[in-house]
């Protein structure tokens, strides 16, 4: 077992430097550099451009500057923001419990109605139920989430007033973040009304982030039901005497998991990206627009730090999940 | 609505509890983006001035509110030497600074504070220059730093500012943002404490609104200051709710989330115009758009091809297709919300006929082909230049003129033709401090040639004289007089094309009163009120 996650963890280092590689590279062939793109069509003088590219240390070979910058992140330093001129790392983590609040929100409810969802397609195969549930998952699926999010903003927010348009919470409540997470922190203050305003908030921010990954979740819970609904032990459960109910909800599904469990961990990736979007509908204060905006600034150490603390959570994410059924499924284990 | 109230009502015992006041009223404005700090002189955004130099700041001079006007801001008043290079300033007394957490003033506004403010952009030997990096881009692009020589304190209240040579739109520089007042006493005592980051992080300002709190990407939070030297703003509260989509500002404008929300899609305003609940108020903005023929390259020397293809362009067809109408046709290099617009001048017509006729005079009865450079991102003097460089493709094309479309990534594409690599381009420019000399000698000037933003790269004597004099004098009838004149030569010449300079609109919901759209594009709310 241990070899099993040792091998694991190391397969995780050379992921991590094409990542800090990719990061490093693409955002510096991108044309324009910061200094540039600030001066707009003010324009500013060649010498104290350069100057100032000095001073970011922008001139220097690209080889020395990315070593150098490995070197900086490995002891824990990952720059200042150019535009703000705030450490990146206090940028990043006063703003990363909003995205993965969010996250974890959009991932309950896609599991809530995705589960139940694909055993319901399951079980009643071929009926209108079945089509249903394939038919609404494939809209979700191929929905475009700005699009789809700003349909829920018009009909649910502004024309049948039932939930708020955006934001964490309403602007008459102020909220000391101690540990960023909203639901939490209305707890611990004792503003009325404030913990419910927070959870109103998430709602429509979480169906338009967790559309994409319900429907994900429910096709592949129905495909993977259907597989071992055909098994023999099913068969032999049955015959037992077994009602369908514990048939199919203790045995069927608790074994149909096991592929459900990957594609959930594969979807935090697409939750983390799929933010990006939905927070800038719901001007929901994460990581996601922190970064676009740094895209458009060619801020360079907000980009690439940004870029690289989420890639570490989605990697962390998928080798918790890659240990976790290498002790759930010992074929798995042994198999590598 | 019942929700709103409800809300509000919340939202009221909320002010009594924390307030102790009969009524707090608090103005929510649905703001574009995070300000990158709130230190004006470290920025450039307009965002950045929204959240900072236009609440917690005041200046030596201030521009009065709505208009281009300079009026008496900390200095009560000032005098101007004969030869245009010195300045004192009165300053107002007993005028208090902000107070927080780990501040408390001591004092009131002094000459040292006002020379504080200056000499750490301007020295970088000032222990303050490097607290947060060192860049201080819009002192350095007003070439302040040039401009003037020394700042002297001459008493408590009295302060003098000797230059280098006589520059008339100095004392608009005072004005903007950047030239913003803050308090000695708390760089010093912020260093004293060894924190000498929180100088730029919780700024003390004499301004009406004091910064309360702050939180990236979703809220900042002000109190009116109740000792404001001008008087108390009209509302208790004011909060920026960070809402960077234009369609979601709407929404929630439309819900009663915000009260003003700053830049709607032009493809909205008919809606909003048509919700009861909502003024759209509207102003031409202080910008211009427009096309420049480079002069120093070849037809483009003659200035009767560069007017041939003016005449080929149908400017109204670009105001109705590119802007969808929220833009006026421009005339001159200034917009007409400028002192000195030449009101007597009247624009070309859109005449094919003619200008076939004029480029066959020139000598192109056949045409030629040239380039024309668009602009790959939105601006507010150009929405879609890509579009925009269309039709005037197809309209130089019916006189023989075969213009190809280039484009290259913005920080390029600024590049490039501050080098002067094209043939025509389209440019625009939004004004620093409402000076006429900010567009003329920043855009047409001779200096600006070699510095690039002279994108005609058009040097003509008659004109850059009358530019030079009235940087000169400081005599405001003269001063109008030269760059109405100086007008008149540009539209002789037309370097240029001027196309456009958009409307402005700003929908307010109607509890909103006395807002006023800033021509400078900023967002203002003091001497704003809600009604009931």
């Amino acid at each position: 077992m241990l070899r099993f996650i040792l091998t694991r963890v190391t397969l995780v280092i050379p992921t991590f430097i094409g990542i800090t590689l990719l990061a490093f590279a693409l955002i510096r062939l991108v044309p324009g550099d910061p200094i540039e793109i600030r001066a707009g069509e003010r324009g500013i003088d060649p010498v104290r451009h350069a100057q100032m590219m000095q001073e970011y240390g922008l001139d220097r070979p690209l080889l020395e500057q990315y070593a150098d910058y490995i070197w900086d992140v490995l002891n824990g330093d990952f720059g200042a923001s150019i535009t703000t001129h705030q450490p990146v790392l206090r940028e990043f983590f006063a703003l990363f419990p909003a995205t993965l609040e969010l996250s974890i929100c959009a991932m309950i409810f896609a599991l809530a109605i995705g589960l139940p969802a694909g055993v319901l397609a399951a079980t009643r195969r071929g009926t209108a139920v079945d089509y249903g549930v394939m038919g609404v998952s494939l809209t979700g699926y191929s929905m475009p989430i700005f699009w789809w999010g700003i349909l829920l903003i018009l009909l649910f927010s502004v024309h049948l007033g039932l939930t708020p348009v955006s934001q964490r919470i309403s602007d008459l409540y102020w909220v000391d973040p101690v540990t960023g997470f909203m639901l939490i922190d209305t707890l611990l203050g004792d503003q009325e009304g404030a913990f419910l305003s927070a959870l109103h908030h998430l709602v429509l921010p979480s169906i338009v982030l967790g559309t994409i990954p319900l429907a994900v979740i429910a096709r592949m819970t129905r495909s993977s039901m259907l597989e071992v609904m055909g098994e023999d032990y099913i068969r032999t459960a049955r015959a037992k005497g077994l009602g369908p109910g514990r048939t199919i909800w203790l045995h069927a599904l608790r074994n149909a998991l096991i592929p459900v469990i990957t594609v959930v961990g594969l979807q935090v990736g697409v939750l983390l990206t799929g933010a990006i979007l939905t927070e800038t509908i719901f001007s929901w204060p994460g990581v996601g627009k922190w970064l676009v905006d740094a895209i458009g600034r060619r801020d360079y150490p907000r980009l690439q730090g940004g870029i690289m603390l989420i890639a570490t959570a989605v990697i962390l994410v998928n080798l918790t999940v890659d240990i976790l059924y290498g002790i759930i499924n010992p074929r798995i284990r042994h198999a590598r | 609505m019942a929700r709103m109230t409800s809300a509000l009502a919340l939202g009221a015992t909320l002010g009594l509890l924390l307030a102790g006041t009969a009524q707090a009223t608090t103005l929510v404005y649905c703001s574009e983006g995070s300000p990158e700090g709130f230190n004006p002189q470290l920025y450039t955004a307009g965002t950045t001035f929204d959240a900072s130099s236009k609440t917690i700041f005041n200046r030596l001079v201030e521009f009065e509110r709505g208009t281009t006007t300079i009026i008496p801001g900390l200095a009560e008043t000032w005098d101007i030497s004969e030869d245009g290079l010195t300045y004192t300033f009165h300053l107002r007394a007993g005028v208090p600074f902000h107070s927080h957490d780990n501040f408390t003033p001591t004092r009131t506004l002094t000459a040292d504070d006002v020379i504080y403010s200056f000499e750490r952009q301007l020295d970088p030997e000032n222990p303050y220059h490097n607290i947060t990096g060192d860049t201080y881009e819009y002192f350095d692009g007003m070439s302040m730093g040039s401009l003037i020589d020394h700042i002297e304190r001459v008493d408590d209240l009295t302060v003098r500012f000797v230059l280098t040579h006589p520059e008339a739109p100095f004392l608009a520089n005072l004005a903007m943002d950047f030239a913003s007042i803050m308090s000695l006493e708390h760089a010093e005592a912020m260093t004293a404490a060894g924190t000498p980051e929180e100088i730029d992080l919780n700024p003390v300002g004499t301004g009406p609104f004091v910064l309360v709190d702050y939180r990236q990407d979703a809220q900042i939070r002000y109190q009116a200051f109740q000792d404001y030297w001008n008087g108390p703003a009209a509302i208790d509260e004011l909060v920026f709710s960070i809402t960077p989509d234009a369609s979601v500002r709407y929404a929630r404008l439309q819900a009663g989330e915000c009260h003003v929300m700053p830049y709607p899609n032009p493809a909205d305003v008919p809606a909003m115009q048509a919700d009861p609940n909502i003024t759209v108020l509207e102003q031409e903005g202080l910008n211009v758009g427009y096309l420049a023929f480079n002069t120093e390259r070849e037809p483009f020397t003659d200035p009767r091809v560069r007017r041939a293809l003016y005449l080929a362009i149908n400017k109204e067809a670009i105001i109705e297709a590119i802007f969808q109408g929220a833009a006026v046709p421009a005339v001159n290099p200034i917009p007409p919300t400028i002192w000195s617009y030449n009101w007597d001048i009247e624009d070309y017509p859109f005449d094919p006929e003619a200008a076939r006729a004029l480029l066959a005079e020139a000598g192109y009865p056949d045409g030629f082909t040239t380039n024309l450079w668009a602009m790959p991102v939105q601006r507010p003097y150009n929405p879609a230049a890509r579009r925009m460089a269309e039709i005037i493709q197809a309209n130089w094309a019916e006189i023989g003129v075969e213009a190809e479309i280039v484009t290259y990534e913005w920080g390029e594409y600024l590049a490039r033709s501050a080098e002067g690599e094209h043939d025509t381009v389209l440019l625009g420019w939004t004004g620093d401090n409402g000076d006429p000399d900010n567009f003329m000698y920043v855009l047409l000037g001779c200096d600006a040639v070699a510095g690039g933003s002279n994108r005609s790269r058009w040097c003509y004597e008659p004109f850059d004289s009358l530019l030079r004099d009235a940087k000169l004098t400081t005599d405001l009838d003269e001063r109008t007089r030269l760059y109405e004149e100086a007008q008149v030569i540009f539209h002789e010449e037309t370097p240029w094309v001027p196309i456009a300079h958009s409307v402005v609109y700003m929908p307010v919901r109607n509890e909103v009163q006395d807002y006023l759209i800033d021509p400078f594009g900023g967002h203002i709310f003091y001497g704003v009120s809600l009604a009931e």
